[in-house]
């Protein structure tokens, strides 16, 4: 006979089959039977108790990203709930598989406004790939195996549970439900029909000036063998999106590059100046299309994506393959032409010459750069870290400076600009890093909209060094006030407490750097230590991100650093 | 340009409010909506008429409706040969003097009286949208009370198979 179980035994039960090995979360009265029940399984999963439960859904989420594992955050009703919704958000925007564990007050008080009760998968349904309110103890276990096959298959995204106090304490005869997962409506599509290949091979190697751009589709479905015999075979340049980075070695002769908003230059020209685009796992956002009507307006576009209604949403392509991009390119290499692509390499080299002479390391500074310190953080971690960045400039120059050569090393809120994302993240991806240093680059201000969780990394002994690139202002928003604003520098100078006594008031060492031959024998210190580190760079006030397209114009349409580089610094 | 489209649903609670949800978060304009149960346990069926004047907007409105995980099956037939129809209830105005007139006009609209007090009439009329327009616009000089509309069903003519959900993809012998 089976052995009787309660609902909240179930849910750990589940999480065990699952592989988890760890949760994140914050417990409250509605999910204290699971938590009660985590007793019994504590030899199997470790809890990380949270400082607020959007650092748990940020937690779950750096550890999916950074392990291709599905990662569980848990939480109360309501406010325990609400306080995910920018997690989930986050997470939906950049496809990382999470699993959202949530309690509900109990099934006969759904809907009367108990204490703590929100409509929590009402509130959750836009930010979610898929959500459900259990109303029985016996659907508990089929649909926890849902939830984590959706989160993970086709593209993925976050998945939330929502159980109420009664189904985790109500008891049944429990056996682990073997049968397939069955989902009429859900389908995640396989592989490129004949047609679609001919169709797009044929443009393949007939183009004279291709661009592959590369996605985090490219990671996701693990392609970056493929992407690489790929572009080797065709000598076509590649340039990758903000999450991306690391799909192809940034040392590679063929990398030219990040695309976008604050791309290099020389790889917008690049796509403006192609006669064929092959999109592989992205989804032309805008900040890496600029304007649309006049976005590489030369180019026959392909676009290999696995979600189907990200093919023809915002440009409009001459082949979609709606399938899985690591299968599609095992298929398409075999067909692709052997070319040099001589006059096309050429022009490019052409417009990183140019690039280079403006290069701001070359610049000579009164004052530590962000670009500097971040280009040092690089050097001192032999460019083998796993980066987390947060939102902002600072996340544009490690995009810019810090090279990664391994897939997975670069972690970051992209599509939904989550301030506060990296240090809640960077602790969740510690739990998977055994062997890589994981490296925090942060702001001033970002640290601070999720600071409360450097006691959980304390109390984790979680190792993470945190770079916090001071600079006096919300940084990023000051840049487009100086050049869309007419420098009206309102609500963004910041003020901060001194981080370092921070750090020892969270009984963790921190220390201040604002000269640059000091940032590697600071570093060498926390490097030293196991545990969290907090370093501040203080940093140049009023330095920019370069270049940048102006947000709707055209790709091409940069503003350049000044080649005379202080000039436009005074105020 | 109006699209319409027939969409298989798991029967669940919440469904509903999950393709409502995605037409108003993707800011499709949405015109009319009607579901029920279908020939299939568990299974309902929507028609969903839409408003889109892009292409690539009108293009993308079906395959946001498949990423839905209830949502088993959705068929552009907008292009294809259908059987479209909508009911309506209208309320007039129609004393003692008028009752017969409406009366008259309900019959050449192969509309119903479905109900009779002293000095109002509700007519039920089925068929296309024009049909239902047109009706409305000679019961109006009565006086109408109140209009309630189901919204379009469609249903493809002929033998179809609504599986692979592509229009291209069905067999299509019907006629108009």
């Amino acid at each position: 006979m089976a052995e009787l179980k309660t609902g909240a035994e179930i849910v750990w039960e589940c999480l065990v089959q699952e592989g988890v090995e760890v949760v994140f979360g914050y417990p409250g009265g509605a999910i204290l039977p699971t938590y009660d029940a985590l007793n019994k399984y504590r030899d199997k999963i470790h809890h990380v108790l949270t400082r607020h439960e959007q650092g748990a859904t940020h937690m779950a989420d750096g550890y999916a990203r950074a392990s291709g594992k599905v990662g569980v955050a848990m939480a109360t009703s309501g406010p325990g709930a609400t306080n995910m919704v920018t997690g989930l958000a986050t997470a939906m925007m950049d496809s990382s598989p999470i699993v959202c564990i949530t309690g509900q007050v109990a099934t006969g008080a759904i809907g009367g406004d108990a204490f703590q009760e929100t409509d929590v998968t009402g509130v959750t349904l836009p930010v979610t790939k898929h959500n459900y309110l259990v109303m029985e103890v016996a659907e508990l276990a089929q649909t926890i195996r849902e939830a984590f096959y959706i989160a993970r298959t086709g593209r993925p995204g976050p998945v939330l549970v929502d159980i109420p106090k009664d189904v985790q304490n109500a008891k049944i005869e429990f056996e682990y439900p073997t049968d397939p997962i069955n989902l009429p409506g859900y389908h995640p599509p396989e592989k490129a029909t004949d047609e679609e290949l001919a169709a797009a091979l044929e443009l393949i190697n007939k183009a004279d000036r291709p661009v592959i751009l590369a996605g985090h589709g490219v990671m996701m479905s693990g392609a970056m063998k493929e992407l690489r015999e790929f572009a080797e075979k065709g000598s076509i340049p590649v340039t990758t999106t903000l999450l991306g980075i690391g799909g192809l070695p940034d040392s590679h002769p063929l990398n030219i590059g990040m695309m976008g908003m604050h791309g290099l230059a020389c790889t917008n020209h690049a796509i403006q100046e192609a006669d064929l685009l092959i999109a592989c796992g992205m989804r032309f956002d805008d900040r890496v299309t600029g304007k649309l009507e006049t976005y590489s307006p030369k180019s026959k576009k392909i676009h290999i994506e696995i979600d189907a209604s990200e093919i023809n949403k915002n440009v409009k392509v001459d082949v979609g393959i709606n399938a899985d991009l690591g299968t599609v390119l095992r298929q398409i290499n075999p067909g692709v032409k052997a070319r040099n692509r001589a006059e096309w390499w050429g022009k490019i080299r052409d417009w990183q010459e140019d690039a280079n002479e403006r290069e701001i390391l070359q610049v000579e500074t009164p004052t530590l750069l962000g670009a500097q310190a971040i280009r040092a953080i690089w050097e001192g971690t032999d460019g083998n870290a796993l980066v987390v960045s947060d939102v902002g400039q600072h996340q544009m120059l490690e995009a810019q400076y810090y090279e990664h050569e391994e897939p997975f090393t670069l972690l970051t809120s992209g599509g939904l600009g989550t301030m506060g994302f990296s240090l809640p993240a960077a602790i969740g991806a510690s739990f998977n890093e055994k062997e890589r240093e994981v490296w925090v680059i942060v702001g001033d201000g970002s640290i601070q909209m999720t600071i409360t969780e450097l006691a959980t990394a304390v109390q984790e002994k979680a190792n993470v060094k945190i770079a916090i690139i001071n600079n006096g202002y919300l940084g990023m928003v000051r840049q487009w006030q100086q050049l869309f604003y007419e420098a009206r520098y309102g609500e963004t100078p910041i003020y901060s407490p001194d981080f370092v006594k921070l750090a020892e008031a969270y009984r963790m060492p921190g220390y201040r750097v604002d000269k640059l031959e000091d940032v590697i024998p600071t570093m060498r210190k926390a490097q030293e230590q196991d545990g969290p580190v907090l370093i501040e760079f203080v940093v140049e006030q009023h330095d920019m991100v370069y270049p940048m397209v102006p947000a709707g114009a055209d790709l091409d349409a940069m503003i350049r650093r000044p080649h005379a580089r202080f000039q436009n610094m005074e105020m | 340009m109006k699209q319409t489209l027939v969409a298989q649903v798991e029967d669940k609670p919440g469904v509903l409010n999950r393709v409502a949800s995605l037409f108003r978060r993707r800011n499709f304009n949405i015109e009319s909506l009607a579901v029920g149960h279908s020939e299939i346990p568990g299974v309902s069926r929507m028609t969903i008429v839409t408003d889109e004047e892009e292409y690539l907007r009108r293009n993308v409105i079906r395959t946001n409706l498949l990423k839905l995980i209830n949502v088993i099956e959705v068929q552009d037939v907008t292009d294809m040969p259908c059987v479209i129809r909508e009911t309506a209830l209208i309320k007039v105005h129609a004393g003692s003097t008028e009752r017969g007139q409406v009366m008259d006009v309900a019959e050449m609209y192969r509309a119903r009286i479905v109900d009779v007090a002293t000095d109002t009439l509700i007519v039920e009329v089925t068929g296309e949208s024009e049909k239902i327009e047109a009706m409305i616009g000679v019961l109006d000089p009565f006086g109408i009370i109140e209009i309630m509309r189901t919204g379009k069903i469609a249903m493809t003519r002929g033998q179809v198979v609504p599986r692979n959900g592509s229009a291209a993809g069905v067999a299509n012998n019907g006629n108009k």
